[in-house]
């Protein structure tokens, strides 16, 4: 009896404070979003209005699409660094076949996702590391968009211009569409029973397999929706841009993966936040108009970016750090 | 017994890994309504025999029969319909997932509306069921919790029900982290369960556990089955001498008079009320005990991160200090590296010739080590995960020993240790400490303390109590573990 009573408060106590912690980590992303925001009301009143924020995020939401692809690729332990020229290729593809042969189009956007699956099955089943798979991956996918798109040019689809150009009432299209790509990524990889084995599969995957659950089908079902995400994000992107260029995204690559630690997410143990990644790509997003607001010059915008990363992380370290001295 | 019927039957099961016979033709039946308790020493093919019978390993050669119906393509996936599961020892949640997600993971019929109120509920009541007043939530996330509560977890999990049928339940370890509460409550429950009909594979070091639990010994040898029999028949010098092991010897140390050496280690826990220290001089074992996961670990790093530091607040250590990390996996061993450059890495200054580390004097100290510790090994430039378990942990204590540390910091390395590899390391923990090493030992098992000279019992965080050797009993530690203060 004397066990219980004694082993019982210090175990409350202590999920009390890894709760606390945890809420702390939680918030981090929409703290850090709520900041730049507010910085840039502070600056320009004017730009959040519904027409202001329309403009600034118009981009975010490529971006928030690559970013979720991203994070479902970290969540079980790989790295995609092949994600920034695929969105454009996928861009050059939308711009010329979809748009001319919608038929030819559609099946080499699908075969770019079964092609996706199948990298993630050559990483599992060879057992090698997913940066230089995917590194070279990149490549491939540049000198294919090149191919399909040898100078910049090309239009968007008009339906696809049209969707990406809606008013939505009240609240801007982008945010929209933006709770919509977190609501969806996260009922699908934290709430359902699947996305647990998912999830599983980045933290302990001996004890996942052991449990009788293919790792090879997790990751070719994780890789395949990196590369649908890829697919959506280029699509949005040429829906804004309504012409292409094999180059278009290639700066997706590091802005994604940024974009997922930002929102809470870890390189290794499965531990990602689908919410926090679309915030983590907002976050990223408004930070290139706040440096414009502040009259930086565009050459120190990605310098800009990559400080509030600095920022964000050594916040959240600290966090973890009061979280072990206490 | 004979009665009964067999749950599983295997015959003349062989797997080799490389050069290495880890089965060499095994015959096992496991009956419903019994506890096997399984024992061997590290290497005799226990965790091997294991990982056969769960699916996990597909043997060599073998005739797996459950239920009287042969399996020939037996693994995985059969092993779980047919309701055979294990606890493997090393411990197999996902520390990203909460507790009920782990439930979720072994089993399949989860799914759907409301799954993981349904898995939260599930593991929540065996947890119940097993280990009452256990305290913890199926929402927590696994890696928040402490390895002994995440150990509770893996048991209870494993004696879930769904869909599947459960016939047997195979436990390799299952106390190595819980203290000894839990652990009782866990053989109440194992005895519970066989009585109802469930069959059990209980593999334990602790020759007390599988005395008290099973109800037949099977005792493993170098790949095969040595002798098995009714528990009954056995005793604990039986079973260490069919095991091949040396004779137990019950704590042989002649009593020792307090030392007068220099002080090498003087540190108060942080959150200690009153005036208590640790003093550990030059010469002295030192115990530090009490129920698992009470702040013993913690101040062995405290130690460890005080030591180079002249005078550090609470804590005064004197001489460099090595630790022993009693989770090898993922404190000891680097798994990429060789046995010999696990132990020379803790020389490094005295392996280097010039700017370069010398492959000849790494290959020297691991020569050296290999002997005195009898690391099992063909080659010493060999992976360290081609070792067993026992003889992983012997290179770990190789590598603090080897190194010049004057104070040993030891983080309950005995964990899942066969008794062999243990008499050996107690011998030379014995012989370090009469030429002048200190060692601070944190160990669950109550036989360790008694090669100590000097045992603090923890208890929340803080010295509870401090013995003699002379003082030191089971019933002292016990109740120094658990009384309320004041």
């Amino acid at each position: 009896m004397s066990v219980q009573s004694q082993v019982a408060p210090t175990s409350i106590g202590m999920s009390r404070l890894h709760d606390g912690r945890r809420l702390l980590r939680a918030v981090l992303p929409a703290l850090s979003l709520a900041l730049i925001i507010l910085a840039i009301w502070a600056l320009n009143p004017r730009a959040i209005s519904y027409f202001g924020l329309t403009l600034m995020l118009s981009l975010a939401v490529p971006v928030a699409l690559a970013t979720v692809g991203q994070m479902m690729v970290m969540a079980v332990n790989d790295l995609d660094l092949s994600i920034g020229s695929f969105v454009g290729l996928v861009g050059c593809v939308t711009a010329t076949w979809l748009r001319d042969e919608p038929l030819i189009g559609v099946l080499i956007l699908v075969g770019l996702v079964l092609a996706y699956m199948l990298v993630g099955a050559m990483i599992h089943l060879r057992n090698l590391p997913s940066i230089v798979v995917t590194l070279g991956m990149f490549f491939v996918w540049q000198g294919l968009a090149i191919l399909v798109l040898p100078k910049p040019g090309g239009h968007a689809p008009d339906w696809l211009h049209g969707l990406m150009a809606v008013k939505t009432p009240l609240v801007p299209f982008p945010i929209v569409a933006a709770l919509v790509i977190g609501i969806v990524a996260y009922v699908g990889l934290m709430r359902t029973s699947y996305g647990v084995i998912l999830r599983g599969a980045g933290g302990n995957p001996v004890a996942v397999s052991r449990a009788g659950w293919s790792l090879l089908r997790g990751k070719m079902i994780m890789f395949g929706l990196a590369g649908f995400c890829g697919v959506l994000a280029g699509m949005a992107l040429i829906g804004l841009t309504t012409s292409a260029d094999a180059n278009l995204a290639n700066g997706y690559t590091l802005l994604s993966i940024a974009g997922v630690i930002l929102g809470g997410g870890e390189f290794v143990g499965g531990r990602v936040s689908p919410i926090g990644a679309v915030i983590g790509a907002l976050t990223l997003t408004l930070a290139g108009s706040l440096l414009n607001f502040m009259h930086i010059s565009p050459d120190w915008q990605v310098a800009g970016q990559g400080a509030i990363l600095i920022v964000v992380l050594a916040a959240r370290t600290l966090i973890n750090r009061a979280g072990v001295s206490a | 017994m004979s009665q009964s019927p067999v749950v599983i039957q295997v015959e003349g099961v062989a797997k080799s890994f490389g050069a290495v016979r880890a089965l060499d033709g095994v015959d096992l039946a496991i009956a419903t309504h019994e506890c096997v308790g399984l024992i061997g020493h590290n290497g005799a093919g226990k965790s091997t025999l294991m990982h056969v019978l769960a699916g996990t390993l597909t043997p060599d050669k073998a005739a797996i029969q459950v239920n009287g119906d042969a399996q020939p393509g037996y693994g995985i996936e059969l092993a779980h319909k047919l309701g055979i599961r294990c606890v493997f020892q090393e411990l197999s949640l996902c520390p990203n997932l909460t507790v009920a997600e782990n439930a979720r993971i072994l089993h399949p019929a989860l799914r759907g509306f409301g799954w993981r109120r349904r898995a939260g509920a599930l593991i929540k009541a065996k947890l119940d069921e097993v280990f009452p007043g256990h305290g913890l939530s199926a929402d927590a996330v696994v890696s928040d919790l402490a390895i002994g509560q995440r150990q509770m977890i893996e048991i209870a999990r494993a004696f879930t029900v769904t869909s599947e049928p459960l016939r047997l339940v195979i436990l390799d370890e299952p106390t190595s982290s819980l203290d000894g509460h839990t652990a009782a409550q866990l053989f109440a429950f194992i005895r519970r369960s066989v009585e109802a009909g469930l069959s059990c594979i209980l593999i334990s070091h602790l020759l007390g556990e599988i005395l008290g639990t099973s109800d037949r010994v099977v005792v493993m040898r170098d790949g095969r089955v040595v002798t098995s029999g009714p528990t009954a028949s056995f005793d604990r010098n039986k079973l260490v001498a069919a095991m091949g092991g040396a004779e137990a010897h019950s704590g042989a140390v002649t009593a020792a008079t307090p030392s007068t050496g220099l002080v090498r280690v003087r540190i108060r826990p942080k959150r200690q009320p009153d005036g208590r220290e640790l003093v550990a001089r030059e010469g002295e074992v030192i115990g530090l005990a009490g129920l698992a996961g009470h702040g013993q670990t913690d101040l062995l790093l405290a130690v460890f991160d005080a030591a180079g530091q002249l005078k550090s607040g609470q804590a005064e250590v004197t001489e460099p200090v090595a630790l022993v990390a009693g989770d090898r996996q993922s404190d000891g061993v680097f798994p990429l590296w060789s046995i010999a450059e696990n132990i020379g890495v803790g020389s490094l200054k005295n392996l280097r010739r010039g700017l370069l580390i010398s492959e000849a004097a790494e290959d020297e100290l691991a020569a050296q080590w290999q002997k005195r510790i009898n690391i099992r090994t063909p080659d010493m430039r060999h992976s360290i995960l081609s070792l067993s378990g026992g003889n992983q942990q012997k290179a770990l204590f190789a590598r603090a020993l080897g190194s010049d540390a004057r104070i040993v910091l030891m983080d309950d390395p005995m964990r899942g240790v066969d008794i062999g590899t243990k008499l050996d390391v107690y011998d030379l923990v014995r012989g370090e400490a009469r030429a002048g090493r200190t060692f601070l030992w944190y160990t669950t098992e109550m036989d360790e303390l008694s090669y100590c000279d000097r045992v603090y019992v923890f208890r929340n965080g803080v010295i509870a109590a401090d013995l003699m050797r002379s003082e030191v009993s089971e019933d002292s530690v016990i109740g120094a573990s658990f009384a309320e203060v004041g």
